[in-house]
């Protein structure tokens, strides 16, 4: 929109932005540098005010990087590309809007993917809060992007079902105890996308997106472990460090935060050129996230010798 | 209307929670209650749809456990209502017990027996295809071994029935290093998701809100 507030080419815009930008930032933490050296305070707000520059700075003038898939990554995205034609795939939406940021961009990669390739998926979500944002990604992906596909015959949306670990447990044996319908009121039996399923157990694959309880956790704890159904799972970055042990026995690939998300994209970039024009979230986070982790390590370098100065300071005293 | 409505709200209930940057904790007070008011709102309406599943089911000892709930309304009769309460908490115990054991315990010890040289074929195999890349086989030899002794020093530092020296404590001494990387790693990650969440917030007062992108 700036290009066109101010009648500038946006590639001209955004290189002198990004020059701008870092150049702003670099001699910011210069001037900290010089400031801590004299053993002048700093306070916290100038710090919170460079993360809020270095976090916005890049999401005005794009800033983007390489990705390249990590194996835990590639995993995953290798087992979704090697299904065969027609398999049932569920994603389970388990997250609320304050995790959306992170968790969404990887729900929408894994639908595009498994729409893509002609499977058969499943959503539902064990979250209230999780319906909405699968409704999202339902009319920005699904409908807006593959228009062809119908509901019922190619996707199918169960909603929300309120019980936990409850559902799971109902589920992993008996899919219409728990949703005799599906979030239209529309009987499973009458779906072509529900034939040959009765449990978890006739899925090829499920994908959990989320980040708290109930989530990947649970997932893998009733369902995956239990009727061997391989796992994947898209996860917040906070929960993604006690989800790595499930790797790579009883999950297949783990997307964890942002970076998971960037990485996922990046492979679904490759492999499909119709995707290169698509909105990419989670590679676009990235260049704030580099960004801000800069200046995150710059302050911590700052405040060592800013500690290690003054400690030698009170020593010569 | 309608969107107009809901941007404006959740621009200022941001900047509410963003004012405690500058320590005005009037701003963020009020926007605390107006969540702790919207939570409280949602966890009565899961009440409500809990017993309402009690009630809805074709079983009567379910519809019997609702009305138990719903005796808690009742000032006399309220003790009542911790029967099915007390069926809920052991139902959901009884369930967790038996898949954590499964999962957590008996996968998890499972998955630490990682061969420790992996698809071994002699010392000359392992020269000659020597390869740092992450999927190559010193990498996944360095990984198991990782996993191997992180996991046996980590026991060893909460051993306290021997006296921390020695091997031992030096074993502990490796297991305390072994817990504070994974604690850097949370930590890490931590970081990394916070600045996801400002992002988004930053991105929807910029596009939803300013319109400055697209």
């Amino acid at each position: 929109m700036l290009d066109v507030t101010f009648g500038i080419p946006l590639v001209v815009l955004s290189d002198v932005g990004q020059a701008i930008s870092l150049l702003l930032i670099g001699g910011g933490l210069l001037w900290i540098f010089i400031r801590s050296l004299k053993a002048k305070e700093v306070d916290r707000r100038v710090v919170f005010l460079f993360i809020f520059f270095a976090v916005a700075a890049p999401i005005l003038f794009p800033i983007t990087f390489q990705e390249k898939a990590t194996p835990i990554v590639k995993k995953l995205f290798d087992k979704v590309e090697s299904l065969p034609a027609g398999s049932k795939v569920l994603i389970a939406f388990d997250f609320d809007p304050a995790m959306a940021p992170e968790v969404q961009p990887m729900a929408n990669a894994f639908t595009r993917h498994c729409l893509v390739k002609g499977y058969k998926v499943i959503f539902m979500s064990l979250w209230a809060t999780g319906q909405a944002l699968l409704t999202q990604t339902l009319e920005r992906v699904v409908k807006g992007e593959f228009p062809e596909k119908q509901e019922g015959v190619d996707y199918i949306n169960l909603g929300y079902k309120a019980g936990n670990e409850g559902v799971l447990n109902v589920i992993v044996t008996n899919f219409r105890m728990m949703f005799p319908t599906d979030v239209n009121g529309v009987p499973l039996d009458s779906t072509a996308v529900f034939d040959g399923i009765k449990s978890c157990g006739d899925l090829d694959l499920i994908i959990s997106v989320g980040g708290g309880k109930p989530g990947i956790k649970e997932w893998v704890l009733f369902v995956g472990d239990r009727v061997n159904v391989p796992m994947g799972a898209g996860v917040a970055a906070v929960v993604a460090p006690q989800l790595y042990p499930y790797y790579p026995k009883q999950l297949l690939g783990l997307l964890g935060g942002v970076k998971g998300a960037a990485e996922y994209e990046s492979e679904l970039v490759k492999h499909y050129s119709r995707f290169e024009h698509t909105d990419t979230p989670g590679l676009r986070m990235m260049g704030p996230q580099t960004l801000a982790h800069v200046v995150i390590m710059a302050f911590i370098v700052i405040g060592n010798i800013s500690y290690f100065i003054g400690r030698r300071r009170e020593r010569r005293r | 209307m309608r969107r107009t409505t809901i941007i404006a709200m959740a621009v200022v209930l941001g900047l509410f929670i963003l004012s405690w940057i500058l320590r005005s904790a009037s701003y963020v007070t009020v926007q605390e209650h107006y969540l702790i008011g919207g939570l409280k709102v949602t966890f009565s309406a899961f009440l409500t749809l809990a017993i309402l599943s009690f009630l809805y089911k074709d079983n009567p000892f379910y519809k019997f456990l609702g009305i138990m709930l719903l005796m808690r309304l009742s000032r006399n009769r309220g003790w009542l209502a911790r029967w099915p309460l007390a069926f809920i908490v052991g139902t959901t115990a009884g369930l967790n017990f038996v898949r954590y054991l499964r999962s957590d315990f008996m996968e998890q010890v499972s998955a630490t027996f990682v061969p420790l040289f992996v698809d071994w074929k002699g010392v000359g195999y392992f020269i000659s295809h020597f390869s740092l890349s992450a999927s190559g086989q010193f990498v996944a030899i360095v990984a198991n071994w990782v996993i191997f002794l992180g996991v046996i020093c980590g026991i060893i530092y909460f051993f306290f029935s021997k006296e921390h020296k020695g091997v031992f404590g030096a074993a502990s001494r490796v297991g305390i290093w072994v817990l504070m990387i994974t604690f850097g790693a949370s930590f890490g990650y931590t970081v990394m998701g916070r600045i996801s969440l400002l992002v988004g917030r930053i991105t929807f007062l910029f596009r939803d809100w300013l319109g400055w992108i697209s």
